[in-house]
């Protein structure tokens, strides 16, 4: 029993020793800049003006984007793989997905610079802009490497650890409450809609933060195709910028005390908003999700 | 009006019927659609990524150290077995850790601390990499005045921890209460039951969950920077700096030399590879021992 | 049986293990990542010629050397900028610092229209499109100096590098060479906040060099091999000598010819008055500390500072061949006698 609790207070320690890292770390730059760092736009090494607003936009918005899209198509995609696939091409199609988590980030980088941007840059964005071109989001000038580019490689790289984990917990639905829906006469998909889907729901849920989580820390891929600009833009087709790319293109090379005090507040910051993001779902788990919860 | 039959015999088709039965196969069509095209997207960049690389995958490749530009040959043998290494005590040590922590989470915790220690599992999965190699840089690396393989496995296995500790949690926990008290019933000790009954039983997703967090943390690349740094030599001892494949491709993918560029493509085919086949052999050898 | 095979093994694992380090002398370096491919072929050529030295330089970035060279943790650092002021106080013991590598930075540019004879820029009219002045490519100042050449009513997009670099550094560096308002209002760094509204980031020079290749309409900056080595479109830039001219190693060099007296302190080369100089190119520095007393570390720095010299001068043949630009004579004597000060 001591390894139990030995291990999570071990877990505990960790991240209570990250976050006082970090805090350590920006305490110069917190210092000096205080709340504004989180309300101004300016990004400037040489002057030493630090300010962190469209890097919170761009990282909320990016991952936003990817989890829309790939809880979608991962939670569906893991239903159809456990329920109605053909046992033959099931395991093979899971293999496949699982494998995405394998490609190396900066693989996900080149390939979304050379492959996907043109090709939404050339027929995706242009098509979304004549058909929907009304709301602010599609309009304006279309820059391949765009935060909508981002949102999608994002979208793609965590697509496996919805679709996985949705996958055991969709097999782990108690087989009588499948037999009793089909008893009763529900057709096979609204089985999976209305018993199967929301008995498996706070796995999914759980599963769909831990690739939100994914989504908001990623670095390398994000870097090569949002297009590294410190604004902030209403339309998902202009270049934007994240908290952890900044840290990616930057870090390295910042020598000034203040400079990488800034970086680590921006390490931080991630934290905080993961923080944000995490509490938010947790409240949306317990007002709609819980009368759902039928354990 | 045409009918259809089932097991109990006929019954007329309503429209209502048709349009739930047409709602069922739109619904199975659509999520097939979901699994067709997640699939699709690997194989797409897969082939991609094989295409680019090609050229360079070859028996040298896989047996030789790097060499540099202008130099034929070399390859990435020394950041194959660096990446065995690293992620092999990374494992090592993330897994009981994890697995333990999940239990906890699963059949101990209870009330405010055991919410807490699930909310810091989640968030931590949000912190990037780069802070978390950082991390290992100030606890393993500057105190020692040396780059490691083992601060590098350090920063990997922190890495893993949110996927293991929650798919372990997830899994342990939908365990059934029946083999719970069952095995309490058979006057088992508490520990005995929980190792040896029910974390078997929740085998299947927590290797889900191992499987997936190797085959994220085997092509990440930030935390290798300060920590295992990277090493041209072939190196075997993990309290040295050690070359490791994802570092590799990223240093030749950047790089403006076509010849390497190629590597860097072969090296993330490899990558891919491995990875595909622990994910084969894991779930083989599990398959002999449950059912899903 | 089995006992004996788990001996075997282990014992075969050990010496596996222990056997690299018998070797003799492993040197660590880090820093700047854009002279990586010619140290890595330069420390290679120095081990088949020194069996027991092997070199152990990663490219994590200039600012990553000095943070490691600063902890001690790595025996050398290689930077596109020598340490400035603050970076030298932070150091624990005072260091030398002498010039080892020599680059250039080139334009690229993705134009629809195939445009005889590469664009031409104007010194003045690169920084007004990096200033966001010049919007569109068939404006008035890019039509004059392109007579003949048909410039696309297409909006510029300018790309720039989104990860701070040597390169950012010695391209800002020019333009605040050539004007007073870029001087003012944006400054020389190794990452700037870039006025243009139409701006791009991208990581890294395939970053770059990707953006430019998939915007039309798109102007970017790329070092010298990289533009060689992947065949890109080059744009001519007018020097302040008044001459057009390609980026090459002949530029390049001519401009190193133009500062003799180098040193960490005065090493700009932008923007020279040389005739055929190109104007954006710079050097990249290697530093070890100035003296070593402790008997542990003098066999070591007595290593380092082999390499280093030789690096920076017979080394420097092979620089040609990897698309760099070698030292000029009197640089390599710069390197020489800063390298002799080095007490140990």
């Amino acid at each position: 029993m001591a390894g139990v609790y030995g291990a999570t207070g071990l877990f505990v320690a960790i991240v209570a020793g990250l976050f006082v890292e970090l805090y350590a770390g920006s305490s110069t730059s917190i210092h000096a800049f205080g709340l504004t760092f989180l309300a101004s736009s300016r990004w400037n090494p040489v002057t030493g003006q630090f300010g962190a607003l469209p890097m919170i936009y761009g990282t909320v918005v990016s991952s936003a984007i990817a989890i829309v899209l790939a809880g979608f198509v991962g939670v569906f995609g893991a239903a159809y793989l456990v329920e109605f696939a053909p046992r033959v091409i099931a395991a093979p199609l899971a293999f496949l997905i699982e494998l995405l988590a394998a490609v190396p980030s900066v693989i996900f980088g080149l390939w979304g610079l050379f492959v996907l941007a043109p090709i939404l840059r050339v027929h995706v964005d242009p098509f979304l802009q004549a058909k929907f071109g009304f709301l602010p989001i599609f309009q304006g000038y279309i820059f391949g490497n765009s935060l909508f580019t981002a949102g999608i490689v994002l979208a793609i790289m965590i697509v496996p650890t919805v679709s996985a984990i949705t996958r055991d917990v969709i097999a782990a639905v108690a087989r009588e409450h499948r037999e009793a829906s089909m008893a009763l006469g529900a057709t096979r998909w609204e089985t999976m809609a209305k018993v199967i889907l929301p008995g498996a729901t706070t796995g999914i849920f759980g599963a769909c933060v831990l690739a939100l989580g994914r989504a908001l820390g990623e670095t390398i891929a994000t870097t090569m195709v949002i297009g590294n600009k410190p604004a902030i833009a209403a339309s998902l087709f202009q270049p934007s910028y994240t908290l952890a790319s900044v840290i990616a293109n930057e870090f390295t090379e910042a020598t000034s005390d203040l400079y990488v005090s800034a970086l680590i507040e921006l390490g931080l910051l991630l934290f905080v908003v993961s923080l944000a993001v995490n509490g938010f779902a947790r409240v949306l788990t317990w007002t709609v999700l819980r009368p759902a919860r039928a354990r | 009006m045409a009918s259809t039959e089932l097991p109990f015999g006929r019954r007329p088709l309503t429209a209502h019927l048709r349009w739930r039965y047409g709602w069922s196969a739109a619904g199975v069509i659509g999520s097939g659609f979901c699994a067709g095209l997640s699939a699709s997207l690997l194989l797409l960049i897969l082939g991609y990524v094989a295409v680019q690389g090609i050229a360079a995958l070859n028996p040298a490749f896989l047996t030789q150290v790097p060499r540099p530009v202008g130099f034929p040959g070399g390859g990435v043998a020394n950041g194959i077995a660096g990446t065995f290494i690293v992620v092999g005590i990374a494992v090592a040590l993330a897994t009981p850790v994890g697995v333990f922590t999940g239990i906890y989470l699963a059949l101990f915790g209870r009330g405010k601390f055991a919410d807490t220690v699930r909310f810091l599992a989640d968030v931590l999965s949000g912190i990037p990499s780069i802070a978390i190699g950082l991390f290992a840089y100030t606890l393993f690396v500057q105190p020692l005045h040396h780059f490691s393989a083992l601060s590098a496995s350090l920063a990997f296995a922190i890495l893993m921890l949110p996927l293991i500790i929650r798919t372990a949690e997830e899994s342990i926990a939908r365990v059934p209460t029946r083999v719970r008290e069952g095995a309490l019933a058979l006057g088992i000790s508490t520990y005995s039951s929980t190792i040896h009954i029910i974390v078997p039983a929740a085998r299947a997703g927590i290797i889900t969950g191992l499987l997936l967090a190797v085959a994220r943390v085997t092509g990440e690349t930030a935390p290798l920077l300060f920590t295992a740094f990277g090493s041209p030599l072939w190196e075997l001892n993990p309290a040295n700096p050690m070359a490791v494949l994802a570092l590799q491709v990223f240093n030749y993918a950047i790089s403006p030399y076509e010849e390497w560029h190629r590597q860097a493509w072969a090296g993330a085919f490899l990558l891919i590879v491995a990875v595909l086949i622990l994910n084969v052999s894991a779930r083989l050898v599990l398959r002999n021992r449950f059912e899903t | 049986m089995k006992r004996v095979n788990v001996i075997g093994a282990a014992l075969v694992l050990f010496a596996l293990v222990i056997a690299p380090a018998l070797a003799a002398t492993k040197l660590t370096g880090a820093g700047s990542s854009f002279v990586f491919p010619y140290f890595n072929t330069a420390f290679y050529t120095y081990n088949s010629a020194h069996k027991d030295v092997t070199v152990n330089y990663q490219p994590i970035g200039s600012g990553g050397g000095i943070q490691q060279f600063t902890q001690r943790i790595v025996d050398f650092g290689a930077s596109d900028v020598p340490m400035n002021a603050d970076e030298i106080k932070r150091l624990p013991a005072p260091a030398v610092q002498i010039p080892i590598a020599l680059g250039g930075v080139a334009v690229t540019y993705n134009l629809p229209n195939f445009i005889k004879g590469g664009l031409k820029l104007t010194r003045e009219t690169l920084v007004d499109i990096y200033l966001g002045k010049v919007t569109k490519w068939n404006d008035g100042r890019l039509t004059k100096i392109n007579p003949g050449a048909e410039l696309p009513d297409l909006p510029i997009v300018v790309v720039h590098r989104s990860d701070a670099s040597g390169t950012s550094y010695i391209f800002t560096d020019f333009l605040s060479h050539v004007s007073a308002e870029w001087k003012s209002k944006v400054g020389t760094g190794k990452a700037v906040e870039w006025p243009a509204p139409s701006a791009v980031g991208g990581k890294g020079n395939d970053g770059v060099a990707g953006a430019v290749r998939q915007t039309p309409g798109s102007i970017g900056y790329v070092e010298l091999a990289y533009v060689h080595e992947n065949h890109m479109t080059q744009a001519q830039l007018q020097n302040a000598a008044g001459r057009y001219a390609f980026c090459t190693g002949r530029g390049v060099a001519a401009a190193a010819a133009t500062k003799p007296n180098l040193s960490p302190t005065d090493f700009s080369i932008v923007d020279t008055k040389g005739e055929t100089a190109w104007p954006i190119a710079g050097y990249t520095w290697a530093f070890m500390y100035r003296e070593y007393q402790k008997p542990e570390e003098k066999a070591r720095a007595r290593v380092v500072h082999d390499v280093l010299e030789w690096t920076a001068t017979a080394g420097q043949q092979i620089a040609g061949t990897l698309d760099y630009v070698p030292l000029p004579d009197n640089v390599q004597e710069v390197a020489k006698k800063t390298l002799a000060e080095v007490r140990i």
